[in-house]
């Protein structure tokens, strides 16, 4: 970023990088947050701003950040329950074999990753947050499709090349920052996929919960057996999006972790669509 | 930089927030005794569910061809008590079908295989997540309760066995299910003692733990009868 381009220039890309920040703060800053004229940055063309003239606006609503952080407890619980239900018969398949390929094939978990201390304690805990896990997915979703804000989030197939232009980014291969809104293609793409990732958890569950009242759900799983290796594949697809997400937050967006406990975001990418 | 600090700040909350919820998954706990009772009511409601939403009579197990079977070695059986329960006099054997009923039955296997017969090819569940496929024959229990004409307050079934005194309760709609039956063959032989020998509970619409081996007596309730597993926390329903 060169000194000449002042705040209203759409040219103003961000760094790709935290360490990159600092130059970027060395720029002239002669106004301060929410002044008139940071009111003109062009936040819907969906360019970040430098820091220092960054506007404070309002990213989450309540809705959103309670059922955000319900979820994240309620799955370490489920997952917690989970494991130590799977802990009862370590594969998948029917008796006799042949199992599905499993890594974890008839090892136990170990006691600090399981909720329940016995089979019949996991699965009352199982069942108990399944209740809460349901109600608040069903809560965003509904909130979703209300407010609109589903426009923002969910992945479509015009994102695909944008996804691409995000991607060379981060690999480096192209210099500026894609425009984005309220997030980039990437970020649409992952969180689209943890909605699906959370809607086919809980089919998959009902189809393991009741595979005879309800053997048409579990017949599009596969039989008993695939689903109940579906619903148990879910947890590292869970735990894998976890990881990459939190360390995304801090590395690269460690304001939108404020914007998600108290509703209002001021970092790199403001804005709002 | 502003970020810095505030990232840290919020650091030491979501530390906060995800303090409990690791301390929860940690240590196996089942609850302890105060939130280990309300798990269980919880329980309640999902048995409820289960039992008005999820059961109804319309919707029957999908049934296997025979080819399909586990291979008889494959079927785990599992008792209570080691060596397996063995009824000394077969011929002296006879089920009690007693409690809130007009017509109390002593019913030899004789008389129950005289009922109408019913045969299917289904998979079992276990609770603990296994399934295999057997075929099962038997008399409905349908029969049998019409045989004993249970009262109005009638609303459960207890079944009680000689292994052990493991016994465990019913809901009356699914001891009225078209494939809840009383059965005394097991892949087109007589049962063996292994699988309950001679009559146990069956029915692919209930976990394993609820089909209760060796009968003795099935008694009609008002109130809901425990069991065995059920008394030690595993959900009362056990519906699939």
């Amino acid at each position: 970023m060169t000194n000449d381009t002042g705040p209203e220039t759409p040219a103003a890309q961000p760094e790709d990088d935290a360490a990159a920040v600092p130059s970027a703060a060395t720029a002239p800053s002669t106004v301060a947050p929410g002044d008139a004229v940071l009111a003109s940055v062009p936040v819907a063309s969906g360019v970040a701003v430098a820091p220092g003239k960054r506007p404070l606006v309002h990213r989450h609503h309540w809705l959103v950040r309670v059922t955000h952080w319900a979820n994240a407890v309620l799955l370490v619980g489920m997952i917690g329950s989970g494991l130590q239900i799977y802990n009862a018969f370590g594969h998948f398949g029917r008796r006799g074999g042949p199992f599905f390929p499993n890594p974890f094939d008839g090892k136990p978990f170990p006691r600090w990753a399981t909720l329940g201390g016995w089979l019949a304690g996991g699965l009352n805990w199982h069942f108990a947050l399944a209740w809460p896990f349901v109600l608040t997915g069903a809560a965003y979703l509904l909130y979703l499709v209300i407010s609109g804000e589903w426009r923002s989030l969910l992945f479509r197939p015009r994102d695909v090349p944008r996804a691409i232009a995000m991607q060379l980014y981060y690999l480096r291969l192209r210099k500026q920052h894609p425009p984005q809104g309220k997030h980039n293609a990437l970020q649409k793409g992952a969180y689209s996929f943890i909605l699906l990732l959370g809607i086919l958890s809980v089919l998959s569950g009902f189809a393991i919960y009741k595979p005879a009242q309800l053997s048409w759900l579990t017949a599009l799983f596969g039989g008993y057996e695939l689903a109940r290796y579906w619903h148990f594949w879910a947890v590292f697809l869970f735990l894998a999006f976890t990881l990459v997400h939190v360390t995304l937050v801090l590395v690269v967006d460690p304001a939108s972790l404020r914007a998600m406990i108290t509703g209002w975001y001021r970092g790199r990418f403001p804005s709002h669509d | 930089m502003t970020d810095r600090r505030l990232s840290r700040r919020d650091l030491f909350r979501l530390g906060l927030a995800a303090g409990p919820a690791s301390l929860l998954a940690s240590c196996g706990w089942d609850g302890g005794p105060h939130l280990a009772p309300k798990l269980h009511a919880v329980s309640k409601v999902n048995d409820w569910v289960g039992e008005k939403l999820f059961l109804s009579a319309d919707r029957l197990a999908p049934q296997y061809p025979r080819s399909q079977r586990t291979a008889p070695r494959d079927f785990p059986a599992y008792s209570i008590s080691h060596p397996l329960p063995v009824v000394a006099d077969p011929a002296a054997w006879a089920l009690e079908v007693k409690g809130l009923v007009a017509q109390p039955q002593r019913l030899t296997l004789a008389m129950i295989q005289a009922l109408p017969r019913v045969t299917y090819t289904v998979k079992h569940h276990c609770v603990e997540g296994w399934t295999a496929i057997a075929t099962w024959t038997g008399a409905p229990l349908a029969a049998v309760v019409a045989m004993a004409q249970p009262t109005d307050a009638a609303r459960y079934i207890r079944f009680d066995s000689f292994d052990h005194g493991y016994f465990n309760g019913w809901d009356l709609k699914s001891a009225m299910h078209p494939q809840s039956i009383l059965a005394y063959a097991w892949n087109d032989r007589p049962l063996t003692p292994a699988h309950g020998a001679p009559l146990r509970v069956y029915a692919p619409i209930k976990l394993g733990y609820k089909l209760t081996k060796f009968l003795t007596a099935m008694t009609f309730t008002a109130e809901r009868p425990g069991g065995y597993w059920e008394n030690q926390g595993y959900p009362w329903l056990g519906g699939v």
